[in-house]
This record gives C-alpha cells, sequence and structure tokens, in this order.
C-alpha cells in the first residue's frame, strides 16, 4: 500500500474544506451552475438522470481493507448502499446529495480517498495491471511508475484545461491486462535485448465516436526520462488538440490528423529541451516512492499445500472455482483470487455496503489487508496463502463473489447505461442481466471458452464495446433502443477493435443475435480449444454475420 | 435517446419542463405557479413551443433551485394521468429498470 506524507494529507484536507464552501456558496445562490459546474467536475461530481454521481479514484486499482470499509460507509451513509466499480478502477455513487457530498469526501479523505481527477478535462486516474506487484509475469511493481506519474499530474498548472480528458495506463506484464491501448497514453514496461528496464510508450488511444488504438512514438524509453517524456506529449497535445469541437478534442483525433510521426516529431523536440532539467528521475527520487509502498511480510511457504491438493481432487465445486478465479502469485505459497462481480442476474461492478465490509474483513483475514479493482469490474484478493484457499472459498461463496464465471461469457464489463446515465441512448445493464441468464449454465460457458462481452449504452464507450470479442453498443432509433453488434476485438496485448456483424437490432433481439454469434462460433471453431476470438481472427466476421442474420434477414 | 440538452425545441404534443433539485439531484417539475414539484402528476403541461420556451424559460431563471432544466414530452391517458413521453423520462420518473442490489 501506499503510504501518505504530511503534504498529501494536508492537500486533502485543503480540497474538502474548498468544495464544502464551494457547495455551501452554490446552494446559497453565491455560485450559478455554469459557475459550480467546472468546480464540482474538479471532484468527480457528475449530475446523472435522477440524482448526482460521485466517482472516485483508486489509484493503481489498490485498496487497503480500511479503505473498502470507507466505501461501504459512503455508500450505507451518504448513497443507498451499493457502489458500482467502473471499467477505470473507479467506484462510484450514483445517489448522492449535493449537501452531503462535503461530509462524504470529508470521510473519503480521512481514508486516502477522493474524486480529484476523476472527471473534467484532466489527466484521469493512472490504471494498471490489478496484480501488480504480484504476478510473476512483471519485470517490476508498475504502481511505483503509476504514483509518480500521479503525483506529477495532480492539479499540474499547466495541464489543468486540456482540450479533453486525458487518461494513462500501464502494465510490466507481457499479458495486458490494463488494456494499455485505448489509452491517451499506454505505457509497457520490460526489458529490452541489453536486459535494461524501459517503457514502451503508445499515443492516441481511445474508444468512443472515433475509436483508435495507441500507437507507438517510443519503442524504449529509459525509466529516468518517463515524466519528461509525458510532459512532452502532454505539451505538444495541450499546444495542439482542437479546443472548438469536443468530439475532436482528444489526443488521438491529433494523432490521427498530423500523423503519428510527425506527432513523436514534434514530442521528441519538445523533449530534448527538457529531459535532462528538473523532470529527469534520479533513482532516490525513484527509490523515495517505493519505499512508501508497503509490501506483505510474506511467509515462507511451499506450493501446492497437501490440503489445497486433496481439495482440488475430491470436491468438484471447489476445483471450478479455482481454476477459473485462482492464478499463480510471485510468491510461493500465495496465489491471486479474483472475485466475481458478476452474479447471474446482476449489475456488473455492482458491489453492497455489506459485501465490501464483508470483503474487507476477508482481506484482512486472508489477503494481507489488501484488495484489488480491476477494469473488468471485478476484485481480486492479492495476497492469499494457498492453504487457506478452501475456507476463503466457502467465505467468499456466501457474499456472493465467488461464481466461477472469470472471463467468460458472462463475466461482462457494462456501463450504468441509461438506467443511470445522461448521456446514455440506450440501456446496458438489462442487456448484461439477460446475458447472464442465457449463460447461467455454466459447463455451457467453459464450452464457449474464454469470451469477453462488452456493452455500452452510448458512443462514448465507458463498457469499452469496441474491444470486446463480443461488442454491444446502445444506440437509439426513432425513440426505441437498438443494439449494434461488433466482434474481434480485443483489450489485451493484440488489441483490436471489432467489426460490425450487421444491422443493429432491436432490444428484445439483442441476447437472442448473441447467443446465435456464440452458436456459429461452436460450429466454425476448428479445436475446442480454438478461443472464440481466434475463430473470428482466422475467418473473419462474414461467416458469423451468415449464420447469425440469414434467418433474421429473412425473417 | 439523444440527450434532450442537445436538442432544438419542437414541441409537437404535450410537454413539461423538467430538472434535477439543486441540493440532492432528485428529478423535479415545473408548476403552473414557478415552483417545483417532484410529481409528475402536478407539472404544467403545454402544448406549443412558444409556451414550451416560455416555461423553460422561467425553469432555467431559477438557478438557485434547480439544475439543467429541459422540455420533456408526457402523453395524457384518456383518465388524463400525465406518464412520461418516453423511456429516459420513465426511468427518471421510475427509477432504474433493475432491481437495485440488496441493501439499497
Amino acid at each position: 500500500m501506499y503510504v501518505y506524507d504530511e503534504f498529501d494529507w494536508a492537500f486533502l484536507e485543503q480540497r474538502v474544506a474548498e468544495f464544502r464552501d464551494q457547495v455551501r456558496r452554490r446552494l446559497a445562490g453565491e455560485l450559478t451552475e455554469d459557475e459550480f459546474k467546472l468546480l464540482r467536475l474538479l471532484n468527480g461530481v457528475y449530475l446523472q438522470l435522477h440524482a448526482y454521481m460521485l466517482r472516485i479514484g483508486i489509484p493503481y486499482g489498490t485498496l487497503s481493507s480500511e479503505q473498502l470499509r470507507a466505501l461501504a460507509h459512503v455508500a450505507r451513509t451518504y448513497d443507498r448502499g451499493y457502489g458500482h466499480f467502473t471499467t477505470r478502477q473507479n467506484i462510484q455513487f450514483h445517489w448522492i446529495k449535493l449537501e452531503q457530498l462535503p461530509d462524504a469526501m470529508g470521510y473519503l479523505a480521512q481514508h486516502r480517498l477522493h474524486g480529484i481527477q476523476t472527471s473534467g478535462n484532466s489527466i484521469r486516474n493512472v490504471t494498471t495491471d490489478q496484480w501488480a506487484g504480484v504476478t510473476p509475469e512483471e519485470i517490476e511493481d508498475p504502481r511505483i511508475w503509476a504514483e509518480l506519474i500521479r503525483q506529477h499530474t495532480t492539479l499540474h498548472p499547466e495541464f489543468s484545461f486540456l482540450p479533453r480528458k486525458f487518461k494513462i495506463a500501464i502494465t510490466a506484464s507481457a499479458h495486458d491486462r490494463a488494456a494499455i491501448k485505448i489509452h491517451d497514453i499506454s505505457l509497457r514496461l520490460y526489458r529490452n535485448a541489453e536486459g535494461e528496464a524501459g517503457f514502451e510508450v503508445g499515443v492516441g488511444g481511445g474508444l468512443g465516436r472515433i475509436p483508435y488504438l495507441a500507437q507507438t512514438i517510443k519503442p524504449f524509453l529509459p525509466r529516468r526520462d518517463l515524466l519528461s517524456y509525458i510532459e512532452a506529449i502532454l505539451r505538444v497535445y495541450n499546444q495542439y488538440g482542437r479546443r472548438d469541437n469536443i468530439h475532436k478534442a482528444r489526443i488521438k483525433i491529433l494523432v490521427h490528423q498530423i500523423g503519428v510521426e510527425k506527432f513523436a516529431e514534434e514530442v521528441e523536440a519538445e523533449w530534448q529541451t527538457i529531459r535532462d532539467g528538473p523532470l529527469a528521475l534520479e533513482p532516490s527520487v525513484v527509490a523515495e516512492i517505493a519505499t512508501r509502498f508497503r509490501y506483505p511480510a510474506y511467509e515462507t511457504l511451499v506450493d501446492n499445500p497437501d490440503a489445497l491438493t486433496s481439495a482440488r481432487l475430491t470436491d468438484r465445486a471447489f476445483a471450478t472455482w479455482f481454476n477459473a478465479c485462482v492464478n499463480r502469485h510471485k510468491v510461493r505459497g500465495y496465489a491471486i483470487v479474483t472475485l466475481s462481480l458478476k452474479p447471474e442476474g446482476g449489475t456488473p461492478g455492482d458491489a453492497t455496503a455489506e459485501q465490501m465490509d464483508a470483503i474487507a474483513d476477508l482481506a484482512d483475514r486472508y489477503s494481507c489487508g489488501e484488495i484489488r479493482v480491476g477494469h473488468e469490474q471485478n476484485l481480486v484478493l492479492p495476497n492469499v496463502r494457498q492453504r487457506d484457499l478452501v475456507e476463503l472459498w466457502r467465505a467468499l461463496d456466501a457474499i456472493g463473489v465467488a461464481l466461477p464465471n472469470i472471463n467468460l461469457a458472462s463475466d461482462i464489463i457494462a456501463c450504468p447505461g441509461l438506467d443511470y446515465c445522461s448521456l446514455a441512448n440506450a440501456r446496458s445493464i438489462p442487456v448484461a442481466q439477460e446475458l447472464t441468464r442465457r449463460f447461467r449454465d455454466l459447463d455451457v460457458a467453459r464450452n464457449l471458452g474464454r469470451l469477453h462481452i462488452n456493452i455500452s449504452g452510448c458512443i462514448n464507450a465507458c463498457g469499452h464495446h469496441h474491444v470486446g470479442h463480443i461488442g454491444i453498443l446502445g444506440v437509439e432509433k426513432n425513440g426505441e433502443e437498438f443494439y449494434q453488434v461488433t466482434i474481434g476485438g480485443r483489450a489485451d496485448e493484440k488489441a483490436e477493435l471489432g467489426a460490425l456483424i450487421g444491422p443493429a437490432v432491436p432490444y428484445a433481439d439483442v441476447a437472442n443475435v448473441v447467443e446465435d454469434i456464440a452458436a456459429a462460433y461452436l460450429e466454425l471453431r476448428e479445436r475446442s480449444d480454438e478461443l472464440f476470438i481466434d475463430t473470428v481472427k482466422r475467418l473473419g466476421v462474414e461467416p458469423f454475420r451468415e449464420r447469425v442474420y440469414a434467418t433474421r434477414q429473412a425473417g | 435517446m439523444t440527450s434532450p440538452l442537445e436538442q432544438k425545441l419542437k414541441v409537437k404534443g404535450p410537454v413539461v419542463v423538467t430538472a434535477n433539485r439543486t441540493r440532492d439531484g432528485i428529478v423535479i417539475y415545473r408548476t403552473a405557479d414557478a415552483g417545483w414539484t417532484t410529481d409528475l402528476a402536478e407539472a404544467a403541461i403545454v402544448t406549443t413551443t412558444p409556451a414550451a420556451q416560455e416555461l423553460l424559460k422561467g425553469a432555467v431563471a431559477d438557478d438557485v433551485g434547480a439544475v439543467q432544466a429541459y422540455v420533456a414530452p408526457v402523453e395524457m391517458t384518456a383518465d388524463r394521468r400525465v406518464l412520461p413521453g418516453n423511456l429516459r423520462e420513465r426511468i427518471r420518473v421510475a427509477g432504474p429498470t433493475i432491481a437495485l442490489p440488496v441493501g439499497a
């Protein structure tokens, strides 16, 4: 866990006091909504269909048990008893009252939580791999670099009014769990042929109305240059990014319009003027940040203790959960455990206050007090002793978060959609809920294998539908909800944008279409272990279109 | 549904003016006596563009009490009940179409 210093505490305290005064002035009529809107957005406060919404950043997806309890308290005291984990390692409360927001924020600040730069045209929460620091795949903990970026870009005076919002993601593993390619800046930490660690830097990723994947502009950036290079990218964007048209203001449009080579040249020129200045990261600075991450005192244990092996052999339900939800840890005798927030008929990413409290307790007992949040809208207990897995599984099952559907068809990513969001054109959640019912049979789902379904209720693409293996986008046609369906997208290290499979279908038919796509895949795959995404890659969209739309067109 | 805030005002049937209450964000409707109500049945209903513009003008002027006022369609039933005119407004009146998590 990252430990605050006195500056961090003072800063948050001042920010809460400032916002409290702003709310007072707004309610007293001393600030107009136009004046106040900018201020509330700086603190993560939106106005949605039914109420204000507070978005709280969870830097690099890491929460302590104490912080999760604080979120549960806010859910219970100031909201309606639940929270919604988003696709960017944030949590949202959808029913919060403006007059109570300062108290809620004050409480959260006591637990190192806030909504600063979770909205508006700012540099948003820096996201990373939810397995950071514990996966054996990574070359080092990317959260240290995420924290450096967070500190540098929080309230950065030069970048407080960017043309548009700006998102940065970082991974240090070969397998990308942070969906870095769909971010304004993508950072992949790796070792080059000489064994030196550095970043592959990409720019211009982003979904929304005009989706692009990030393109590499710096194949290898030494770690010392991370902040200066990001600064150079932001300066070029800040100078040339469009402010006249909100739909063309993201950096992806700039990169596309001037060309990635030209953009890279501009960044390089800017960077050369600052790279050896104060932003050059001395090892002592990085080391100081690293010391403020507290790691558990791991015990000396063995892998696959007898009790675990025995349970896997004798308890089918446990073995199923183990195979779906448990992954290797970098420390022998430990495991990474994913908790599914995708129950049948539930809202993807929602957790009740009771669940949050219970998970916090389980984190204390079984995971060194730590919880992670992934962009897939599930939670993770990152430090579980393998010998405790059976006991933990029973406890997780008792609170409804042990469904073994991770990476299966019912592990759906979905935005809040028209049930909450004032930007949405159509509902997302009921579509997700219906699909969880259609794929409730886990034997059927496992036969389909890894299958990521992403749903967005509007073109802003908070549900990342462009990079879903099956992507569903809600649109409006003559006042009715319709859904466009794409296939072949993916968000990992082989990121691709999906392709439209056919005409939009009405609400009542969208789950049928997805089932038909799944059936077509079973018919088209070469082998039982050829993944859906690989079948689409091999054959393209057409064979799927033929099968899914033949009867619909005929009808 | 395209956000009503982005739509040009063109009234073709019965409409109301709706907004969110500043202090807590809940859905409110403009009344004939220039106040606000949380009950759609008590909302002022107009049927022409000039009348809607006038109602909206008064609503927008109350910047302290209400946020993001706009004109929304309604339907009148045979027994004179007022219903929201599209899905978005139905959701604003009745809440999410899904069951909220237990405890909510």
